[in-house]
């Protein structure tokens, strides 16, 4: 039974296959509609979620599926103690395939080793993001028409960004791919995926604090929030919070060609003016959630074949 | 010089680093057997100058992983009757299990009851272990 709890559960064959399929799916979406029938998606957010949870949940119904769940802990018995080992077996009954968002890191890791059906990390604190990954793939495939030679800039919160995480590394197995890390210096790139992905592999990247002198390198900009909910000093959060605005100013020197990505929710670190420039792919991106994880599950459920 | 009776059947953990034979103690639970045990700290050592040796008087399972984690130098001699009859060395095992707790408070193990706490070996150069859950790393 396969799970994806982390990006590098799955291989780059692997990856570029769920690619190919989210973008068939995309042109032919009538002959995906029943490969789900009869199968349920559990979706168990202990945390809050509006794009991953809903995504999940389209893709499901979208495939003829149905879905069950919770999308916050109070709303489970969580709220009274149990454990998430208990948790996942009670669900494995009820459904075929469940999506597990947590804020403790590793809780999907931990939901797998007790399940009896496939997990997908859903997003797990501040560590990894992998089905947003796919989505942030497919959205530069479709966009730049390749995932290798390209130089990617990654803005903001880098330290506890988990979709930066789990697209790094699976950026970093594509060929001649330079990245840019943009970030206050209390938010860099942990000192582990930095020697992992990077230092081990030979692989060029660059820090710096300010946007500016590296706008025009870059073919994407992958922006992020600041995550209040990370820290657990207010004042620290406060102090970093508005490090990087992206406005179309910046945006002056950038190639006529960027394609500026963003997770999403945004709060302030990208100006709504932004959002008519040709640019701004970050919608095309939500849009792209849907169909990567539709390609996910059913690649997961082993419906892809 | 102190004389400790040789064992007729046990074990002999030979070349702990100085200081060390306490950890060794306790990580291996030696204090809830029946059996003798002595520990011997501070010996002269040709090799390190001073080593500690820990003496057990029964054949017991020992966790290779947990002692090779504190010191993948020490040896475990095997003795019956008398006479040492096999000698392991060790390495710096490729997991270790509740040996060491992850520090990292958004780590899943910091709430959830009961679950092992397990770290990988990252890089055997540096000696340095990860959480499987969150990746944070523990250096020795």
């Amino acid at each position: 039974m396969k799970h994806l709890i982390d990006p590098m559960d799955m291989t780059v064959e692997e990856i570029d296959h769920i690619l190919a399929l989210a973008i068939d799916i995309m042109a032919n979406r009538e002959k995906y509609s029943e490969v789900c029938k009869g199968k349920k998606l559990a979706t168990l957010f202990y945390e809050p979620s509006t794009r991953t949870r809903l995504s999940f949940e389209a893709a499901m119904m979208e495939l003829g599926g149905n879905v069950l769940g919770f999308s916050s802990a109070n709303s489970s018995s969580a709220a009274k103690g149990e454990s998430i080992a208990d948790t996942i077996r009670t669900v494995s009954c009820y459904a075929d395939i469940a999506a597990i968002r947590h804020p403790k890191e590793g809780a999907p890791l931990l939901a797998s080793m007790h399940s009896s059906i496939p997990i997908i990390n859903a997003g797990d604190g501040g560590h990894n993001h992998p089905s947003q990954t796919l989505t942030d793939l497919l959205t530069i495939k479709r966009t730049k028409g390749r995932l290798d030679n390209l130089t990617i800039g990654f803005c903001g919160d880098l330290k506890f960004g988990r979709t930066v995480h789990s697209l790094i590394k699976a950026m970093a197995r594509y060929e001649n791919v330079n990245f840019v890390l943009i970030s206050p210096p209390e938010l860099q790139v942990p000192e582990y995926l930095k020697e992992d992905v990077f230092i081990k592999k030979n692989i060029p990247y660059t820090e710096v604090v300010s946007m500016d002198e590296v706008m025009p390198q870059l073919d994407i900009l992958y922006m992020t929030r600041v995550q209040k909910e990370r820290f657990f000093n207010e004042a620290d959060y406060i102090r970093l919070k508005d490090s990087y605005i992206l406005d179309l100013e910046k945006l002056e020197t950038a190639k006529n060609d960027l394609a500026i990505l963003h997770p999403l929710p945004r709060v302030n670190e990208i100006s709504v003016k932004v959002d008519d420039d040709p640019r701004a792919c970050y919608f095309k991106q939500v849009e792209c959630g849907k169909f990567a994880r539709m390609a996910l599950i059913m690649n997961l459920l082993g419906l892809d074949k | 010089m102190i004389n400790i009776d040789s064992i007729e059947r046990g074990i002999v953990l030979d070349h702990i680093k100085a200081g060390n034979s306490m950890t060794v103690y306790k990580l291996l639970n030696l204090g809830s057997l029946n059996c003798s045990v002595a520990i011997i700290k501070n010996v002269k050592s040709n090799k390190t100058g001073r080593k500690d040796i820990i003496k057990i008087d029964e054949r017991i399972d020992i966790n290779l992983d947990v002692l090779g984690y504190i010191d993948p130098n020490i040896t475990v001699n095997i003795i019956e009757n008398g006479k040492t009859v096999e000698k392991r060395h060790l390495q710096l095992p490729k997991q270790i299990v509740n040996v060491v707790t992850c520090k990292n408070p958004r780590c899943i193990t910091s709430v959830e009851q009961e679950i092992d706490h397990i770290f990988r070996l990252a890089d055997e150069e540096k000696q340095t272990y990860r959480c499987i859950y969150c990746e944070h790393e523990h250096k020795k």
